[in-house]
């Protein structure tokens, strides 16, 4: 906090966490570097310029001039990234014009293919500064509902519009292959039926766009548009996200990408690990969390915390999303993907690999590990420096820099603090 | 995701209790909860001892206990655990410790304890103990997993006021998250109905151990509890017959507690004179009237600041208290009210926005609350988060600090443990280790408040309920069996 007054006039100018100072050259000099792309370093330094990482090492020369931040006794590491998240989408869970996540779409099962969620994203949304004041980055924004909800992009959590905040989209078509009440069908085996309805006709779509024109094909599934969007998935240009728990369905989404050489991601997966055999062999990774365990529904009877554990252990690419609990509240805690991370440590999970599943992982997942989630030269300078391991509750996020910026300023929740600090509060002084 | 936003819809609120019991001269005679946990105070309650066959429900008057617990603890060993840090939640740390656990009770804790020769002996070398973890906000078993309607029983949603349903009618015993809570260390636990309604009727405060019935998990003589709510919820439930407004609500709860002063002095006059027939039984009435009679105690779901201090006037205004707040994301804007009228704060460390109720949360709540001198009291209403209530302390704790409040680790394992025992009226009898009190013990891998730590094994009432270390003998409900694969390995 104290650290942050310094940079506060300048917030001010521009409204709460809004302003950082312009990208420069910066030397994090001294600290335990993880580069994640390689194995930790002790006492290195990474050199940032112009938003990008320029050197990392033990000999890297400092150009005269350059700010130093000395990391002596901290940990360096990427900025932490969540794979799969509403934030700036939802911004008041039960407030319904603050949610931006899903589309209505125009047939019952909800094919929302072409729905570009970043499109209503909410750049100004006052829950980012809460997850980047904790080391959260970047994160991949997610639409939710139907049968195919939409397109999901990855963001980094700077100030600007939408365009400056979007690192890459789309990164993938988010579909439900898990729950046909979600999938707005009536039976699991109804799903699948409607999933091949879908990308058969989108193959027809793709391959009869003259005929179409001409409106002489045979009557579609889904709309011109949505049809369009499922193309790239079709061709294995764009990863399919399918939210699926139980392991029979996991195995259908699986026979079901093998059919259409569909990229398969498996999101949640809370079975995963009964079939992380199967999911190895095809290379599909797996988004989960580490917190829960409880058979919440009958598709999720095997839940363990160990999930990403035994994935790991199978071979099989892992990022840790957050969804403890999940709920409403998921996008104020962002941040707790750290926690996360130390739960699956705690169940089996090594250490390496929970930072990775928290930043090069999910980069690589989405095909931009060449910008984001690790600390090598030419990616971004998305950075973090902890006070410690910053998995554990007491550390803190002592410096984020975001391509190169260092983050400052106060969160909404900054501010209700300082207010309320001393009681009766003064509402003379903000 | 799925289990959230149904537990959005639900606000747990509680009913405040006369501090020192009753009114004088008005207070029915006491009677003991049947069956006590050897030799604990009796419950205050209404006597219907008078009453023979065929029950006391047959006749007209109030029974205090008509669901008498049948809980008895399980077989114990005389247990020594030895050279932990031990956190007792009643004083400093004792760095190299030792406990002595015998007959469901603590006999000692110290630097050293004498080992009786019949003692089991664990080394607990590098380990931690604390007492078993208290969680004063609930819905196992009201709403038990794995879901759906058919498992939905912690809302009576059919009126706004139903101070007549009991929450543990509601609670199914197989419920697949109680072995779950116990493994993260929660021994007591209060199941609260949910916050659709005004006031949603009693709670029950349950230990978490196996039993075919709810009767054989109810904390004998524990206080019954009143969930009331306030804010979004009801006005929402409600929307289209009332209330529909936040006054539409406030004058409910008063509505209410006219009525049950009336019912009160009726029933306490004829208690006192026996002169006439007993007045007309009214179950909702009977248990708002035990509130005002101190007997309940009250457990007040509300979010807000303005709210909180409005809820407090009205307590003030029918001469009943309220035990906790709960979930209470604004209760630092209250805390010094809090503290002066000796109400706990039933909270979580970083839940909010997810309603506009909800929308001031700061992660500093618990540790101004607590800089106030008002009691934290890490809550749950989520039955993944009560399983990492020690969790949720440690981000609290550690928000605390970066804002440069001082808080110790003693302090904030009394937010899991003592205070919420307090909040339950039990914190005579469990909440820290001290000689005397019941043998509810957690044995930790590491620091409690170290994301690493995990627990090991559980004491309830002496009997080592869980243990990690040996899987096959943990408990596993009904509906497990078949359904739920036995899961080894992946952990270290």
């Amino acid at each position: 906090m104290r650290r942050v007054a310094t940079y506060l006039a300048i917030a001010l100018v521009a409204g709460v966490w809004g302003v950082s100072l312009a990208a420069q050259t910066i030397a994090i000099t001294g600290g335990k570097v993880f580069p994640v792309s390689g194995s930790p370093i002790q006492a290195a330094t990474v050199l940032m310029r112009d938003g990008k990482i320029v050197a990392v090492g033990t000999d890297v020369s400092i150009p005269a001039g350059t700010e130093r931040v000395d990391a002596t006794g901290k940990w360096v590491t990427p900025g932490l990234i969540d794979a799969a998240t509403q934030l700036g989408l939802v911004e008041i869970g039960q407030v319904a014009d603050t949610r931006e996540a899903s589309a209505r779409g125009r047939n019952s099962y909800g094919i929302n293919a072409a729905f570009t969620v970043w499109e209503g994203l909410n750049p100004a949304s006052v829950l980012l500064a809460p997850a980047r004041q904790e080391g959260v980055t970047s994160v991949a924004v997610a639409p939710q509902g139907g049968l195919i909800s939409g397109q999901a992009a990855v963001i980094d959590l700077v100030d600007g519009s939408v365009s400056d905040l979007l690192v890459k989209s789309p990164v993938g078509m988010v579909g439900e292959i898990g729950s046909a009440a979600d999938a707005g069908v009536a039976s699991r085996g109804e799903l699948i039926v409607r999933m091949h309805e879908l990308l058969d006709d989108a193959r027809s779509f793709m391959r009869h766009r003259t005929e179409f024109e001409r409106n002489a094909t045979r009557s579609y599934a889904a709309s011109r548009i949505d049809l369009q969007a499922m193309i790239p998935v079709l061709d294995g240009r764009l990863p399919l996200f399918a939210s699926v728990d139980k392991a029979s369905d996991i195995e259908a989404a699986l026979k079901l990408a093998q059919q259409y050489g569909i990229r398969l991601v498996v999101t949640g997966g809370a079975e995963a690990w009964m079939v992380a055999g199967k999911l190895k062999a095809a290379g599909v990774p797996v988004l989960t969390g580490a917190m829960n365990n409880i058979p919440t529904t009958f598709a999720t009877l095997a839940q363990r915390q160990e999930n990403a554990a035994l994935l790991r252990k199978a071979g099989v690419e892992v990022a840790l999303i957050g969804n403890a609990g999940g709920g409403d509240e998921e996008a104020f805690n962002v941040r707790n993907i750290r926690q996360e991370a130390g739960n699956a440590v705690a169940y089996g999970l090594s250490w390496d690999d929970a930072l990775r599943a928290l930043t090069l992982a999910p980069a690589q997942i989405f095909g931009v590990a060449d910008r984001i989630g690790s600390l090598r030269v030419g990616t971004e300078a998305n950075v973090v420096v902890w006070s410690g391991d910053p998995f554990e509750f007491g550390t803190r996020a002592e410096q984020v820099f975001i391509r190169g910026k260092r983050m400052t300023g106060k969160t909404r929740q900054d501010l209700l603090v300082d207010r309320y600090r001393k009681l009766p509060p003064s509402f003379q002084k903000p | 995701m799925r289990y959230l936003s149904l537990a959005a819809a639900l606000v747990i609120s509680g009913c405040s209790s006369r501090p020192g019991g009753a009114r004088p001269g008005t207070e029915p005679t006491p009677q003991r909860a049947a069956p006590s946990d050897s030799g604990q105070r009796p419950a205050a309650v209404p006597s219907a001892s008078a009453v023979g066959a065929p029950g006391a429900g047959g006749s007209s008057l109030p029974n205090a206990d008509p669901f008498p617990s049948t809980y008895r603890p399980f077989p114990s060993r005389t247990t020594v655990i030895s050279h932990a840090t031990i956190f007792t939640a009643a004083g400093p740390r004792i760095e190299d410790g030792s406990i002595l656990l015998r007959d469901g009770k603590i006999v000692a804790v110290g630097k050293t304890v004498d080992s009786p020769g019949d003692a089991v002996t664990i080394d607990a070398t590098g380990k931690f103990v604390t007492p078993g973890l208290v969680d004063t906000h609930s819905h196992l078993g009201v709403y038990a997993a794995p879901g759906g309607d058919a498992l939905s029983d912690g809302n009576e949603a059919t009126n706004p006021t139903t101070p007549y349903v009991w929450a543990e009618h509601s609670v199914w015993p197989q419920d697949p998250q109680f072995p779950r809570n116990l493994a993260g260390g929660i021994t007591t636990i209060q199941v609260l109905p949910g916050s659709a309604n005004l006031i949603g009727g009693r709670s029950v405060v349950l230990k978490v151990v196996p039993s075919r019935t709810v009767q054989g998990m109810k904390f004998p003589g524990a206080k019954y509890g009143l969930k009331m709510a306030c804010g979004e919820n009801p006005k929402r439930v409600y929307a289209n017959r009332g209330p529909s407004t936040r006054m539409g609500n406030v004058a409910g709860y008063r509505s209410a507690w006219i009525q049950a002063e009336a019912y009160r002095r009726r029933w306490d006059k004829w208690l006192g004179d026996h002169k006439g027939d007993p007045p007309q039984r009214d179950l909702g009435m009977e248990t708002l009237a035990e509130v005002l009679r101190g007997n309940i105690l009250v457990h007040n779901h509300c979010y807000r600041a303005d709210e909180m201090a409005q809820m407090m006037d009205i307590a003030r205004e029918f001469g009943y208290r309220i035990r906790s707040f709960h979930h209470g994301v604004e209760a630092y804007k209250v805390a010094d009210l809090l503290a002066r009228d000796s109400i706990g704060a039933s909270i979580w460390a970083d839940w909010g926005s997810f309603k506009m109720e909800a929308l001031d949360a700061v992660r500093q709540n618990m540790a101004l609350v607590h800089q106030a001198g008002a009691r934290v009291i890490v809550h749950s209403d989520d039955p993944s988060g009560s399983q990492r209530l020690n969790q949720e302390a440690a981000k609290g704790m550690a928000a605390g600090r970066a804002v440069g409040i001082s808080i110790t680790e003693d302090d904030a394992i009394k937010w899991n443990t003592i205070n919420p025992a307090w909040a339950l009226g039990l914190d005579d009898r469990i909440g820290s280790l001290t000689p005397g009190k019941n043998a509810d013990v957690v044995l930790w891998s590491g620091n409690p408040f170290s994301v690493y730590s995990r627990v090991e094994k559980v004491w309830v009432d002496g009997a080592m309920l869980f243990d990690r270390l040996d899987p096959a003998e943990n408990w596993r409900t009904d509906f497990e069996l078949g359904f739920v694969p036995v899961m080894r390995g992946g952990s270290k």
